[in-house]
């Protein structure tokens, strides 16, 4: 194995740990800290593929930004630790469990095994910010623009949701 | 860093640019003068949709052209949709300031959110990349996810909003599953691309994009309401305001099923994985909506219904035509989603009479005496509701004949039949919707309190016209969408190709 | 610099280790002199503190008094001051020793974390950030010796970073106010994240006007930019991004922001120590709360150093172009050419200078200006910082534009021109606004005359 190798096998290991954790624990700001950590360590993967720009973006608006406006929430509704357990366990988690391994052995079966796993390499500065940003100018410059108005929509649309009198 | 700037051809783009500024119009109005009359507001949002509609009748004859990098494109049957759902649009605007005030809920706002939404269906329409597919149609549905729950008294009204929010987001992200699975696949979100790029796959590269291609379906299924992914529509339809439910019914369907036929059309080359899927899927959606319409008490929830047996009738429509492309025309879909968009928002308008103080009053008691205070509206809406069932001489029943006509002549007889049979089967509910119209309102417990407005009348007598006279243009339509039809056509002769390749 | 190069390249006598070992070289260069300078600045904090608010302060500690019977007979009974410069080592002792006391009802796995996270980012900020000159005088960029071991990762992203981890920076106290399970370290992280999250916007967005104006990310490239000729045409004197008036506008968000995003005083909301205790460290003590106090301290001086990097020219003692002024100047090019060799070899020595300017700065403002209400903090960076930040953005791209059409000082004078037409219509506009309608003072303040025969209502439009 090459040091590039053991890095991202480390770093997907952290980041798979952090996605169970999510899921797994009761608790919902340690579930929120270990989605911290999977975006995180993202961020990382991101870098090591030769894409440092979607990298800090990661970590700045996800981990930086977004975890906490959901800490923030999860700590303004409820103080105590774990959310209330319904009383015996949901029978519909074994289905999930099962439905869930099904679909990843099929797209093992019919998508990875047949192709192959290769260690996944970036073309070279195709993620530096200059690289994103003259593609965000000529190519992708129209939905760059159809995003504003998807944000648009977005502030728009919470303000009247929220505020207080018509 | 050398790149070059791509040339632009503004006269593509114009349209939804011209939404999208009246819709920031409308807001800058609102901002200036909060708590006004909305007067304004609406005469501002109905000159521009009438400026867009215009321009886009000025489009129809151009010829098919790309731009901005091949993000966006128009043809016909890009424009034609863009039609219907400005129209659509400006008919809910129409009707909508009285409802919102005799609700209590007349927030400025709602006329830019509906213009943006309506922008979103544009992109959504106009393009055959992915990327301004998912664009589109988030802008789409994270309007309708804010004005569903516009009604914030109403627990049913945030009830839904919830509801459609988190389906939505859990839909959209199979979408984008299913876009990075094709972008994997074959390098590209263009779907001419990729329709490129599937032709010759060999056994081992083909599940990749078979994979892409059912996720995107279950992403688009979902905004369609076919059946598997249709869970929402009922409660979605009930909760939300009913200007809101008429806007969602006609315009988010109609981008709803653009955007399905370009994916179904650059998918075509694995017609053999997906063909079946939607051919069941297409007979369970006709079969629920309507049989589950039957026994429904409340006029929003039987049009949901309704509204998903119609998404089971226009993917037969599909189904034919990428069946053979040759004997059937794209036209058929353009042409039932044209009268599909005026009977349902007209009769979501006339239900909205029934609204009174701040509640919706959709059960179908709430309906008793319409036709006393308002006779011109419930004749319109017997109108509206026979078209629904499909008696001639409405559009409805000319667009169903050309479904079965489709269905018959591409071998899908067994479609044609279901399709036959679950007609006949809804005319029982949309009855019951009419009768409830006329019981006098003696007993009834919560009787109409409003009359009819001026732009009620107006807009349910565009509906009207559409229903009528749409099917004079059941030829153009064809004709139009047959001559000058997609950029890329559907090859399903390839299916036999790809047989070889998978058994070899 | 042979050996240096080979190191770097991992062709030297270490392998493909040089490069690691080298790495590890600049970070300890860097974060060594920060964690020794740390006491040093909590003494000087104490004692500006006290000048300032005229008292003595720590002046003790340290003092030392020879016994009679002193081997050295020129010390004894001498007393040797050292100004109280001990007083962060008894501090630090102190602290060591202290009983660690941890509270029951914690949840202990976050509890213990919190410090750690709360010290990483302090630390992690600056790994971008180059303490010298990375050009040795009349050479290419990048020649100088200190390009070796400053700054700790050249990466394109260099402000973005800065960015990303300056608003990881919010962690630390949300979950040490989270897992105390006090009310008042609750109520501490709650202030922490929402105020983060508010000023990391206008810290953003004064920043894009540097880098839009310097078109590079990367901070050395933009120290570059600022050792360019001051608005592209005074030649002798450097382009520091504050004596612009968009970087001015841009410095002053950004020093407002950074005084947020490190709680200090007047933005210290998280630990108001008269309303909540001490927030979100009410529940530590000993090492553990030391540890937080080291992260405020960090943070402090590495922020000083994005400013001085990004806004006061990095590590140049002086904004003087000394390289243009030898050739502009033959008869005193000698004199001007060893400021210039002085200037980069005294470069680190000029970074420090600015970064302890900038914490003097901090404890100046601390000093001087009260705490803000919790709505006047929102209010300030939403409504007032943000806009203001967006605005100048706008001003930097016509600047950009403006520039490239009509030459430096040509946009310069056109940009000028605009601003003097815009500023007389405002304030024509805006005057002719007050005269027709006072709304403000109308509703302004009811100003109370406290005279011993009742309260009367003043008018204030007519005081």
């Amino acid at each position: 194995m090459s040091a590039s190798e053991i890095g991202f096998l480390a770093l997907a290991l952290l980041a798979v740990i952090g996605a169970a954790g999510v899921v797994l624990i009761d608790n919902p700001v340690r579930s929120a800290l270990c989605l911290v950590l999977n975006f995180f360590v993202l961020g990382f993967i991101y870098f090591t593929l030769g894409a440092p720009m979607i990298g800090i973006t990661q970590i700045m608006v996800y981990a930086g930004a977004i975890m906490v406006l959901f800490l923030f929430v999860i700590m303004m509704l409820k103080r105590q630790g774990a959310m209330a357990k319904p009383d015996k366990p949901d029978s519909r988690l074994g289905l999930a469990v099962v439905l869930g391994l099904a679909l990843a052995v099929t797209v093992y079966a019919t998508v990875i095994a047949p192709q192959g796993v290769t260690l996944p390499l970036g073309i070279k500065d195709y993620g530096t910010p200059q690289a994103v940003g003259v593609s965000l100018f000529t190519n992708f410059v129209w939905p760059f623009e159809v995003v504003s108005v998807l944000l648009l929509v977005g502030i728009v649309g919470s303000i009247m949701l929220a505020k207080r009198r018509i | 860093m050398n790149y070059t700037i791509p040339t632009v051809d503004w006269s593509l783009v114009l349209p939804f640019a011209l939404v999208a500024l009246t819709g920031i119009v409308a807001l800058i109005i609102e901002t200036a003068h909060p708590k006004r009359d909305n007067g304004l507001i609406i005469g501002v949002s109905l000159t521009g949709l009438a400026a867009t509609f215009v321009l886009l009748l000025t489009q129809l004859v151009l010829p098919p052209a790309r731009t901005f990098g091949n993000m966006v494109l128009r043809d016909q049957f890009s424009v034609l949709l863009q039609l219907i759902c400005v129209a659509a649009t400006a008919v809910c605007f129409m009707f909508s300031d009285g409802y919102l005030r005799e609700k209590k809920i007349a927030f400025g706002e709602f006329y830019p959110l509906t213009l943006w939404a309506l922008s979103g269906a544009m992109v959504m329409v106009s393009t055959d990349n992915l990327l301004m597919l998912f664009v589109g149609l988030e802008i789409l549905s994270i309007a309708l996810y804010c004005l569903a729950g516009m009604s914030r008294s109403e627990a049913r009204s945030e009830e839904s909003a919830l509801k459609y929010f988190l389906l939505g987001a859990f839909a959209s992200a199979f979408l984008l599953y299913g876009i990075a699975f094709l972008f994997g696949a074959s390098g590209s979100m263009s779907l001419p691309d990729i329709q490129k790029a599937v032709t010759g796959l060999t056994r081992d590269t083909l599940p990749m994009p078979v994979f892409g291609v059912m996720l995107v379906l279950v992403g688009l299924g979902f905004k369609a309401s076919l059946v598997p992914f249709h869970q929402w529509t009922p409660d979605v339809y009930q909760g939300a305001p009913t200007n809101v439910t008429a806007f969602m019914a006609a315009v988010s369907k109609v981008a709803a099923f653009g955007a399905l036929a370009r994916v179904l059309v650059a998918a075509a080359p694995l017609h053999q994985y997906w063909f079946e899927a939607l051919y069941w899927i297409a007979i369970a959606t006709m079969c629920i909506g309507n049989l589950v319409a039957l026994v429904q008490k409340d006029v929003k929830r039987a049009l949901g219904y309704s509204s998903i047996a119609h998404a089971g009738y226009l993917l037969v429509a599909l189904l034919a035509y990428t069946r053979d492309p040759d004997k059937v025309s794209l036209g058929t879909t353009v042409f039932y989603l044209i009268g599909y968009a005026a009977m349902t928002v007209g009769a979501f308008a006339v239900v909205s009479l029934a609204a009174k103080g701040d509640r919706d009053g959709s059960r179908y008691q709430d309906l008793h005496g319409l036709y006393r205070r308002a006779p011109f509206a419930t004749v319109m809406l017997v109108l509206f509701l026979s078209s629904l069932i499909g008696i001639p001489p409405t559009v409805g029943f000319f667009g169903k004949q050309l479904i079965f006509l489709d269905a018959l002549r591409t071998g899908l007889v067994p479609l044609a039949i279901v399709l036959a049979v679950n007609s006949a089967v809804s005319a029982y509910y949309y009855l019951q919707i009419m009768v409830a119209a006329f019981v006098s309102e003696e007993g009834a417990a919560r009787p109409v309190s409003r009359k009819p407005g001026a732009g009620m009348t107006i807009g349910v007598c565009v509906c009207a016209a559409g229903v009528i006279f749409a099917s004079l243009l059941g030829g153009y339509v064809q004709e139009t969408t047959r001559t000058a039809a997609l950029q890329a056509k559907p090859v399903p002769g390839r299916v036999q190709n790809q047989m070889e390749v998978i058994n070899r | 610099m042979d050996w240096l190069i080979a190191l770097r390249d991992g062709t030297g006598p270490l392998g493909q280790w040089g490069p690691i070992v080298l790495g590890v070289i600049r970070v300890l260069l860097f974060v060594v002199p920060i964690l020794t300078l740390v006491p040093g600045l909590i003494w000087w904090e104490r004692r500006l503190l006290s000048w300032m608010q005229d008292r003595i302060g720590p002046n003790r500690t340290g003092t030392i008094t020879f016994p009679e019977s002193f081997p050295l007979a020129g010390l004894r009974g001498k007393k040797v001051r050292t100004f109280g410069l001990l007083q962060p080592i008894a501090d630090g002792v102190k602290l060591f020793f202290k009983e660690d006391a941890t509270p029951a009802a914690v949840d202990r796995l976050v509890y213990f974390t919190a410090p750690a996270v709360a010290l990483f980012p302090a630390f992690a900020l600056g790994g971008t950030l180059p303490i010298a000159s990375l050009r040795y005088p009349f050479e290419a960029a990048g020649s100088g010796i200190f390009a070796f071991f400053t700054p700790v990762a050249n990466v394109d992203i260099g402000i973005l970073y800065v960015l990303a981890i300056s608003s990881l920076g919010v962690y630390g106290v949300v979950l040490a106010g989270y897992a105390s399970n006090n009310k008042y370290s609750l109520m501490g992280g709650l202030r922490a994240s929402a105020q983060l999250i508010s000023y990391e916007l206008a810290m953003a967005m004064s920043l894009a006007c540097v880098v839009m104006a310097s078109g590079s990310m990367k901070i050395p490239d933009i120290v570059a930019f600022q050792e360019g000729p001051l608005w592209g045409f005074v030649n002798g004197v450097q382009n520091w991004a504050i004596f612009t008036p968009y970087g001015l506008v841009a410095a002053v968000i950004f020093v407002i922001c950074m005084i947020a995003e490190t709680n200090r005083a007047p933005f210290d909301l998280p630990e108001a120590e008269n309303e909540l205790i001490a927030g979100y460290h009410t529940e530590y003590s000993s090492m553990k709360f030391a540890v937080f106090f080291m992260g405020e301290y960090a943070a402090m001086f590495v922020f000083s150093g994005v400013f001085a990097a990004v806004f006061l020219g990095g590590a140049n003692l002086m904004p003087f172009r000394w390289e243009q002024l030898s050739s502009d100047f033959p008869a005193m090019a000698g004199l001007f050419r060893g400021l210039a060799y002085a200037n980069y070899w005294l470069g680190p020595v000029a970074f420090l200078a600015k970064q302890a300017a900038g914490i003097t700065f901090f404890i100046w403002l601390r000093a001087t200006l009260p705490r803000l209400r919790y709505d006047q903090l929102m209010n300030l960076g939403w409504k007032s910082l943000l806009p203001m930040g967006v605005a100048n953005f706008i001003v930097v791209g016509l600047w950009v534009v403006c520039t490239q059409m009509f030459g430096p000082a040509g946009g310069f004078a056109s940009l000028l021109g605009a601003f003097v037409v815009l500023f007389v219509l405002y304030t024509n506009l805006v005057g002719a606004a007050k005269t027709s309608t006072p709304g403000i003072q109308k509703r302004g303040i009811k100003m109370v005359d406290p005279t011993p025969q009742g309260v009367t209502m003043v008018d204030p439009n007519k005081v």
